[in-house]
């Protein structure tokens, strides 16, 4: 417990997510995974966006960012190419991840940038009190979706994947375990790493949707998923409409800095003077 | 002294870079020049228009007010700028037709057809006009233009760019006789 | 000294300038007219162990290249109206988290798409008001090539000495135009860098005097874990809803740049001395008018002119004075009269002031503003 502690900055603490919300068991979870890796807390930059997600960055004794809506992850790529032998996490939700900012998400995935990325997903926008966001299932009740959402959700997962992401897995606030496992793969993984965290927002969602406490919304999170390793041996019925969690998709590919590096390795050399032969530029118009 | 050249045509000519030569090797001569554009979205074809200011002394308008030289590679750029010429001299290539609209001092030089047919690439007749332009305006002399030629066109091309200034700056030599 | 004599391009201009200035980080996203900057910057970075990236859109490179400041290297974006309008949120964000950054925005007609190809000056007042809520921002105008190579590496000085975003605020022609230029050898240059803290022992990333002082700045992935956030704040950083830590650090943010603005400041003049009719002008409308002031002054009128460098921020006093002295001030401008309105607000009615606008896409010709000038001298 005390080690676990130590990765948090006491002084910033009580938070400020409600009773019962599972983005605290998230947290707890990335930090028991770094812990588990030993990882240098002076060699990890911590970088969030806006939402109930993004606080989690101030509680945490590392080099923290809290940025602007959706932009997390375009922040987090300047940190890098920047520093490329520090390591990045970033801490987002559903709707600061693949609404405002799914161009910036799924070009990190493309250019498979060495970023982990959390997506702590309550299927809500819990910071403006309960609005639909991309991760709402349809039907589901919201304050702006008070007759039902009409819109379909995305699949977080197939979307990193398709995106081009090398490190996919879903994970929840109820299996705890298995979301330290797979987060500390994801820390491990050189390349874009992707774990979509489900999590129980009791206040807004819960509330909303009378699925009850947080311990229900536990349930519920549970009763919509299925392993994904368990999954080819159960009959279709049992997985049709199920989320998979897991680990969902691994492989290994080129990194963004590496290339770059590697690209420009010949033309690097030291700064001596301004280079007065700079070449002419053809005009471009758009 | 400020000598003004306007440069036109189309776009993919490159008559931003007959300008930026020009310029160049006004420079390299010690005086000063500016070299300004204006173009449109195409990146080929269009109305393309560069303009060069040279003078001993410092300029500041950068574009030209009244041309001494307006270069005319296109019909349309022929009677666009023609037309508006004041005291300076109009050269055209010599395969636009002429136009009464135009009644600026006129020289018709075969600029087009010396890239195409002598050279064998329509691609330098920029370089051609640029030998036939330095000629008649006086402003250069050859030697500087092939070193500002050779600075700036694309490496491999050099000989060719040389060739065609020169043969530019002969072919000026018989249209203004 | 070596000095380098060339014909040069003013985007071309402002990207060796800010490599003179120590520029190690470039995040952009292509736009006419400024695309140049960000091709050379592609090109010539890593061969001073720089690094580019071409983001996915504006916004992401203002992020980008914030973050990248956050670990201590100078960074950079350029781009032109419709990006610059997309950077304007990340603008407050680094005016509020005093984050040193370089905004180039080589302006072109607006509003929306506009005239791409075409040169404007209608961003003055975006770049100083686009972002929401009040915030320090300092804005330079090059008004030639070479003014585009000093004025850059003045906006790295300027942002890394107060810790703010620097604009520096070009246009089409100013951009594109290429003249002689001589570049001093690096060793007559003076780069500044960001005050850093000695010590990692109590850090306070915001701690500074309540006047408008600079805070010390740790580079991220150093060992200080600090946070940065673009809610309220007060010293250690983290977050503060206190009416009185507000209005303690808008008000410091606010006096960083008025308390210093005679430091920064920056303009040249011409003729002024005995001067009837001046002319307040900026970036390339600044060449037609002195070629304007020039013919006035042989026509037998008394015109000058004061050609502004820095705009944000503005120069009220030196427009003050000269309001109190002249029977006219002429303000040509590519814009429906902007840089005019501060002008009528500093000179307080002391002079008539004639707003002259171009709005077609086209660089005035001398001879406009010099209707103005023999108009504002009868």
């Amino acid at each position: 417990m005390s080690e676990t502690l130590s990765y948090f900055r006491q002084d910033r603490l009580p938070h400020i997510w409600c009773p019962g919300c599972g983005h605290g068991t998230i947290t707890g979870a990335l930090v028991r995974a770094i812990n588990r890796l030993g990882l240098d807390k002076n060699k990890i930059m911590l970088v969030s966006g806006i939402g109930c997600s993004s606080r989690a960055v101030g509680y945490l004794d590392f080099d923290t960012l809290h940025t602007a809506h959706g932009r997390a992850l375009a922040f987090a790529t300047g940190l890098k190419v920047a520093r490329p032998d520090l390591k990045v996490i970033v801490m987002t939700g559903d709707g600061d991840c693949t609404a405002i900012g799914g161009n910036h998400f799924i070009h990190a995935a493309r250019r498979n940038i060495d970023i982990t990325t959390i997506v702590m997903n309550n299927n809500i926008y819990g910071m403006t009190s309960g609005q639909y966001s991309p991760m709402t299932p349809k039907g589901m009740l919201a304050t702006t979706a008070p007759y039902g959402n009409s819109e379909r959700d995305f699949d977080l997962a197939e979307l990193a994947k398709a995106a081009g992401a090398t490190y996919v897995a879903r994970g929840t606030s109820f299996h705890v375990p298995m979301l330290i496992d797979l987060i500390e793969q994801a820390l491990q993984h050189k390349g874009f790493a992707v774990v979509e965290a489900l999590s129980q927002c009791p206040t807004y969602m819960g509330r909303k949707n009378k699925i009850g406490s947080a311990v229900d919304m536990l349930e519920w999170i549970k009763g919509r998923t299925v392993n994904a390793k368990a999954a080819a041996a159960l009959p279709p019925d049992k997985v049709q409409g199920k989320l998979l969690i897991g680990e969902l998709h691994k492989s290994s590919q080129p990194e963004y800095c590496d290339e770059y590096f590697k690209a420009t390795a010949k033309v690097r050399r030291a700064w001596k003077n301004i280079d007065g032969g700079l070449r002419g530029c053809e005009q471009n118009s758009d | 002294m400020r000598t003004e050249f306007r440069l036109s045509g189309s776009g993919g000519q490159g008559l931003l870079l007959a300008g930026i030569v020009l310029a160049e090797a006004a420079i390299l001569e010690g005086k000063n020049a500016v070299q300004t554009q204006s173009y449109g979205p195409e990146a080929r074809g269009g109305a393309s228009k560069a303009e060069v200011v040279v003078s001993e002394d410092d300029i500041d308008y950068p574009k030209a007010i009244d041309p001494d030289f307006l270069l005319a590679l296109t019909a349309e750029a022929y009677r666009t700028y023609g037309k508006v010429m004041g005291r300076g001299l109009v050269i055209v290539d010599a395969s636009v037709p002429q136009s009464p609209e135009v009644t600026a001092r006129t020289v018709r030089v075969p600029i087009l057809a010396t890239a195409a047919d002598e050279l064998g690439k329509k691609v330098v007749a920029n370089i051609v006009a640029l030998g036939v332009l330095g000629r008649v305006s006086g402003v250069v002399d050859l030697p500087t233009l092939e070193s500002a030629v050779k600075n700036r066109v694309p490496k491999g091309t050099e000989d060719l760019n040389l060739k065609a200034l020169r043969r530019g700056w002969e072919i000026a030599a018989a249209a203004a006789s | 000294m070596p000095r380098t004599v060339k014909l040069m391009q003013g985007n071309e201009a402002c990207t060796v300038g800010a490599l003179a200035a120590g520029l190690e980080f470039y995040a952009g996203y292509p736009i006419t007219p400024s695309t140049e900057i960000a091709e050379l910057c592609a090109e010539e970075l890593p061969k001073v162990g720089g690094s580019f990236i071409q983001m996915e859109d504006e916004i992401a490179s203002a992020a980008a290249i914030i973050g990248a400041s956050l670990t201590g290297k100078k960074s950079m974006t350029a781009t032109s109206g419709p990006g610059f309008s997309l950077m304007q949120e990340l603008l407050g964000y680094a005016s509020l988290c005093e984050v040193p950054v370089v905004f180039v925005n080589v302006q072109r007609v607006g509003p929306s798409t506009g005239m791409p190809t075409s040169p404007a000056q209608g961003d003055v007042m975006q770049a100083r008001w686009g972002t929401h809520g009040d915030h320090p921002v300092i804005v330079l105008s090059p008004g030639n090539v070479k003014e585009c190579f000093e004025l850059t590496v003045r906006a790295f000085n300027l942002s890394e000495r107060y810790r703010v975003p620097a604009i520096v605020l070009m246009d089409e022609v100013i951009g594109h135009m290429r003249e002689k230029v001589e570049l001093p050898d690096a060793s007559e240059l003076v780069i500044e860098s960001r005050p850093a803290p000695k010590s990692r022992v109590g850090y306070k990333p915001y701690a500074a005097e309540t006047d408008g002082g600079v805070p010390l700045m740790a580079p991220f992935g150093e060992g200080y874990r600090w946070h940065v956030t673009g809610l309220f704040h007060d010293e250690t950083g983290f977050p503060s809803n206190k009416p009185e830590v507000a209005d303690r650090l808008m008000r410091r943010l606010a006096a960083k740049i008025d308390r210093n603005e005679p430091v920064i400041r920056d303009f040249v003049t011409e003729s002024l001395d005995d001067c009837e009719v001046a002319v307040i002008s900026f970036g390339s409308s600044a060449m037609s008018a002195l070629s304007a002031v020039r013919k006035a002054r042989a026509a037998g009128i008394k015109a000058g002119m004061l050609r502004l460098r820095t705009i944000w921020p503005f120069p009220d006093e030196a427009v003050r004075e000269l309001s109190s002295r002249v029977k006219a001030i002429v303000v040509p401008e590519m814009n429906l009269g902007q840089v005019a309105l501060e002008v009528e607000r500093a000179s307080r009615c002391n002079a008539k002031v004639a707003r002259v606008s171009k709005v077609n896409g086209e660089l005035f010709r001398p001879e406009e503003i010099l209707a103005a000038i023999m108009e504002a001298a009868k």
